[in-house]
């Protein structure tokens, strides 16, 4: 084992892991929810389609979705490898168990809070993202160049009101992984002062509101807009 | 008071074990929780039944020795060593489990009592300061400051009793280990073998089987010494930059 | 027989320096191949073993605990005391001496307790480089406090864990050693025997605690660190598991036991507060500092208090009896601990305790608080005041605190030369477990400086002149004298287990330290000790045909470990009995009513007294006969001590 691997596959490096991925993923969906916010623009999805064919074309953004794809993929498979450790870790659990007493809910059950999200992840990209990849869009035309019309695809979907509620309630549970993740991260980097470790958990606290809250303001606005 | 015990019982590491209720009478307020245990010792060594093995020593809250997992929570509901959990802190007719602290790295020995020599391994691995008795500088040789001094001092406090583990849900080690590792990485003693310390300290932590951090806090919440999480940080600094630093291959 | 203190001739300060030239020393390639055995891993042992391992030796380390790190020095809240002389204060290496023979009320040698003054500065050395964090001031420097009435500040301390800390400086040193496969540790593991060949401590048996195994070890030398006696008393502040077993059987294989009687009583614990008690629990003398000690005036005013009709609050000043004050006007609170002790049982012997029991006194900070605000008091004493809180239930911010007498530290121990020699050429004591350097009463913060003091700078010297004399071969483990200690170690725990009577162990470890401490404890009279001796004989034989031990040998039996411990206080507990008998004077821990100055001092014999009492075990159910070692003071000049 060389050293690299030997970090690595230590307790400590498998949570380096899972905090950098994760720490890449709350920058993914803060660049993810800025762009969405153009389908509030009521141009009847000009601005938005225009985003989309720029996000799926441009080089930079490629390399950027890459990592992307990377960070899901390492943060999904980390995860398991530590879950697996730390259940190992206690083979025989207690019979009484009062964690609500010295821990949060949310920091107690990131897997499942994980898993959930995985699942909406796994409807939310069919739906949108391989369409736009390999699937049938019709098209739009805009100053003469051709554009895929995901615009159209958003809102035919949310008009189905099982996906808006799943949408909604997928975003809460993103709100509470979020609510743990995003000062834990900084903890296994081993960011934690007292001058600062304050400011990491409002900002955490106002991030894993503010973010679930626009997302699933999205599907919720197009819903009842498009009537 | 009248309380109803629900104690787990395991005559030792090879048997199944399982929990056996017993009813203890005349229980003072003013009784430490382990004297309640004693009380129930003599009642069962008078009817002939074996008395309920566990740990403790000084019974003064510093020697680390006494655990109990007590209602679900590592020394029961003060932030205290069981040893100085008192029953006034229950209350009539009230039912208390008790069980062993659970983690594959402290196995049960027999009833309550398990086997914590994992925690001297991970100090035996780098938890020192590589001095001999003797050829040392003056002790007012190197000023420390007030306030690294009482940093080092907050970690140092860590009575080794494995509350931590105990209370985290994934029987992570990490606050007793990084207590150790903070101390001495902010003394300038310590800095001579900074960085082999807090590797070789991690490994053998991995070692012995304990489980990762998820930062969950409860290993801060339940430390009867108030150990801080920020020693956990710290530890994962120290170990991040010693790996990529140091000439450990 | 006359007992050769070995103690060198010339200057007081040249001895220690003359005695390390002189000493036999290990060829530095020949050191692997001798075997040294330390029993007990508290400051004492962990520093030897750690040192000794060091040098080269091969350590076997023992405790019965799961880990060396919980030994009971880890208790020591106070200090450590040590003549740096770091705040310019007058202090010296002289001094420190001084005051250690003078507060052990002159029954301690000159030539230990000066080499202990001078090897104290470079414990404090030796810790700081460990990584110990002491207290600092802001520039950087250690800090010192005055402790104990100590007319200078020596005392370095770490919060209030000074003992703690120091014990885990010592198992870290320990640990390493362990890494480096010097040290081999066996937790859990209780010394039941010393093996003596021809006359020389050549190994031990022991029980492995969780197995039962009986097991015989070998070595060249054995070393005992296991710590004081005061749990022959029941209630006391030590450990629960701290015990007198090792000392003990090694003085049945002809370690003499010296000075047994002296017990230190400490004046500020947590009173008892019924039959379940399991131990009691010291607050930092410190606290006599800011409070103040009485009772009430009247016995009927106190009477009303127990049976709770008033609350303290409601006891006028008139009728408070601020009994330090009013008898020792100069030193008032902060008299030593003996005349604290013995006043506080004074004034509830006359029935003005002040809670349930009637055995305890107020300690009030009522006027500290007035006086500097509940601030300042929350500063200096916050965490023992949570502490009492904790334990009592009552806030001392609002009631006066309760406080008692409890036994604390016993100077006594096994008898041992300049070397820490027993005895038995060999075998060793060190620490508490040994009789020295505190006389008739120890300072506080000069537990923790002698036990490191041994294990540190002391024993490496001493051993290495007595191993060099040694041919180093192995000791054969198969030599007779091993399987005969290990067959007796058997037969005594079959013959605790077959007795199957009707009374826990407990029972008659109660009753042992009631008869103690009601006869042989904070004063004594010639007619209480002989009514004591009585009991004890008697309560032994009860124990022997009535105890229940229940289980096997072959388990983790903690019934059993309690079983044999206090079979061996009910034989040490006569033997202090005897000591305090002999003893016809009062000195330090040992007060007999009997010798007291009209104003109820202690009244010392140097005439007839000024020895060491060693007692030498002559068989099952046989008188001890008494070795005396006269006690010489070349540098000192002995004086009454007064607190008026």
């Amino acid at each position: 084992m060389t050293w690299v691997t030997k970090t690595l596959n230590s307790t400590l490096g498998r949570k380096l892991i899972m905090a950098l991925t994760g720490l890449f993923l709350i920058l993914f969906l803060t660049g993810h929810v800025s762009g969405n916010l153009l389908l509030f623009k009521g141009d009847g999805g000009q601005a938005f389609n225009m985003y989309a064919k720029f996000m799926t074309t441009n080089p930079a953004v490629k390399l950027l979705s890459y990592l992307t794809y990377i960070s899901v993929i390492g943060h999904i498979v980390y995860s398991i490898f530590l879950t697996q450790h730390n259940k190992s870790a206690r083979p025989v659990s207690y019979s009484t168990s009062n964690g609500s007493s010295n821990s949060a809910w949310s920091s107690r059950n990131m897997g499942v809070l994980g898993t959930i999200i995985l699942i909406f992840l796994v409807v939310h990209l069919q739906g949108f993202w391989a369409k736009m990849h390999w699937g049938e869009v019709p098209m739009v035309t805009y100053e003469g160049e051709e554009y895929k019309n995901l615009y159209l695809i958003v809102s035919e979907a949310f008009k189905q009101v099982w996906l808006v509620a799943l949408y909604v309630v997928s975003m809460v549970f993103l709100g509470f992984h979020l609510s743990h993740g995003f000062a834990s991260a900084f903890q296994t980097l081993g960011l934690n002062h007292k001058k600062y470790s304050p400011a990491i958990k409002v900002v955490g606290m106002i991030y894993c509101i503010l973010v679930p809250a626009l997302f699933a303001s999205m599907p919720l606005y197009i819903h009842f807009t498009s009537y | 008071m009248k309380l109803t015990l629900k104690i787990w019982r395991q005559k030792n590491a090879a048997d199944q074990g399982g929990f056996v209720t017993y009813v203890a009478d005349h229980v003072s307020k003013d009784m430490s929780f382990l004297e309640m245990l004693d009380v129930l010792n003599d009642q069962l060594t008078e009817k002939g039944e074996d008395p309920v093995h566990f740990d403790h020593d000084c019974r003064e809250g510093i020697c680390g020795m006494c655990s109990l997992y007590i209602n679900g929570k590592p020394h029961g509901p003060q932030q205290t060593t069981t040893c100085q959990l008192h029953m006034r802190s229950f209350s009539d007719g009230e039912t208390i489990t008790i069980e062993p602290w659970r983690a594959k790295a402290f196995p049960v020995v027999k009833d309550l009592v398990v086997n914590r020599s994992a925690f001297d391994r991970i100090i035996q691995a780098g938890g020192y300061v590589s001095v001999n008795t003797g050829g040392v500088p003056d002790a007012n040789e190197i000023p420390i400051s007030k306030t690294v001094a009482d940093l080092a001092m907050d970690a140092a406090q860590c009575i080794g009793c494995g509350a931590c583990v105990a209370a985290c849900k994934n029987a992570s080690a990490m606050l007793f280990t990084s207590a150790k590792v903070s101390q001495l990485a902010l003394l300038p003693q310590g800095q001579v073998e900074r960085k082999t310390r807090a590797e070789k300290m991690v490994a053998q932590m991995d070692a012995e089987g304990f489980g990762a951090c998820t930062n969950t806090g409860a290993c801060e919440a339940e430390c009867p010494k108030g150990i801080s999480i920020t020693n956990i940080a710290r530890m994962n600094r120290e170990y991040f930059s010693a790996v990529v630093s140091s000439d450990n291959m | 027989m006359i007992l050769d203190s070995k103690i060198p001739a010339g200057p007081l300060a040249e001895k220690w320096t003359k005695h390390k030239f002189s000493s036999k020393l290990v060829n530095p390639a020949n050191k692997r191949k001798y075997d040294v055995i330390v029993v007990g891993t508290g400051l004492a042992g962990a520093s030897a073993a750690a040192s000794l391992a060091e040098l080269g030796y091969n350590v076997k380390a023992f405790c019965f605990q799961d880990s060396p790190r919980r030994a009971h020095s880890i208790a020591a809240q106070g200090g450590i005391n040590a003549a740096k002389n770091y705040q310019n204060d007058g202090d010296s290496i002289y001094r420190l001496f001084y005051d250690t023979i003078k507060g052990g009320d002159y029954r301690a040698r000159e030539g230990n307790v000066y080499r202990l003054a001078e090897v104290s500065v470079k414990i404090i050395d030796q810790c700081v480089a460990q990584g110990v964090p002491f207290a600092r001031e802001y520039g950087g420097l250690l800090a010192n406090r005055s402790f104990g009435g100590a007319q200078v500040s020596r005392t370095f301390y770490a919060r209030g864990q000074t003992g703690q800390q120091l014990l885990l400086g010592a198992y870290s040193a320990l640990s390493r050693q362990v890494a480096n496969g010097k040290v081999k540790l066996f937790p859990r593991t209780e010394m039941m025997d010393v093996v003596v060949i021809d006359g020389q401590a050549k190994g031990i048996v022991t029980r492995n605690l969780i197995t039962g195994a009986i097991e015989t070890h070998a070595a060249h030398a054995v070393l005992l660190c296991t710590g004081g006696y005061g749990n022959v008393f029941f209630l006391s502040t030590n450990a629960m598991g701290s015990n007198v077993t090792a000392a003990w059987r090694a003085h049945k294989r002809g370690a003499f036991f010296a000075n047994p009687c002296f017990t230190q009583i400490h004046p500020t614990c947590i009173p008892v507060s019924g039959d379940h008690q399991s131990k009691l629990t010291l607050m930092s003398e410190s606290l006599r500092n800011d409070g103040r000690v009485w009772v009430p005036a009247t016995t009927e005013i106190a009477e009303k208090l127990r049976k709770g009709q008033i609350k303290a609050n409601d006891i006028k000043e008139e009728d408070r009896d601020y009994f330090l004050e009013r008898k020792y006007p100069s030193f008032g609170n902060l008299v030593p601990r003996d005349v604290a002790s013995r006043n506080a049982k004074y004034v509830c012997d006359e029935g003005r305790g002040v809670n349930e029991t009637g055995e305890a006194v107020f300690l009030d900070f009522r006027d500290a608080i007035k006086r500097d605000t509940r601030k300042i008091i929350e500063q200096k004493y916050g965490n023992l005041f949570d502490m009492y809180k904790q334990i009592t239930g009552e806030d001392p911010y609002e009631m006066p605190m309760m406080i008692y007498p409890a036994v604390h530290y016993t100077m006594g121990g096994l008898w041992v030369d300049y070397n820490l020699m027993t005895t038995v050429p060999g075998l060793y004591a060190l620490g508490e477990a040994n009789f020295s350097e505190h006389g008739a009463n120890r300072l506080g913060a000069s537990a923790l400086m002698q036990g490191l003091a041994d294990g540190y700078f002391v024993i490496p010297y001493t051993v290495g002149d007595y191993l060099a004399q040694l041919a180093p071969t192995k000791v054969d483990e198969n030599h007779p004298e091993f399987a005969r200690a290990k067959e007796e170690v058997k037969q005594g725990i079959e013959r605790l287990l077959k007795i199957n009577g009707n009374k826990p162990v407990d029972y008659f470890h109660k009753r042992l330290g009631k008869i103690m401490w009601d006869k042989c404890g904070m004063a004594r009279t010639e007619a209480g000790l002989k009514e004591a001796k009585a009991d004890i004989q008697a309560l032994k034989k009860e124990f022997w045909s009535n105890v229940k031990v229940l289980g096997t040998n072959e388990e983790l039996n903690q019934t059993l470990e309690k079983a044999n411990r206090v079979a061996d206080f009910l034989e040490l507990g006569e033997l202090m009995v005897d000591d305090a008998l002999n003893r016809n004077e009062s000195c330090g821990g040992h007060f007999r009513e009997e010798y007291q100055t009209p104003d109820g001092e202690a009244l010392r014999d140097d005439e007839n007294f000024a020895y060491v009492a060693a007692w030498k075990y002559l068989g099952e159910g046989k008188e001890e006969e008494l070795v005396k070692e006269e006690l010489v003071f070349e540098n000192v000049k002995l004086t009454q001590r007064s607190y008026k």
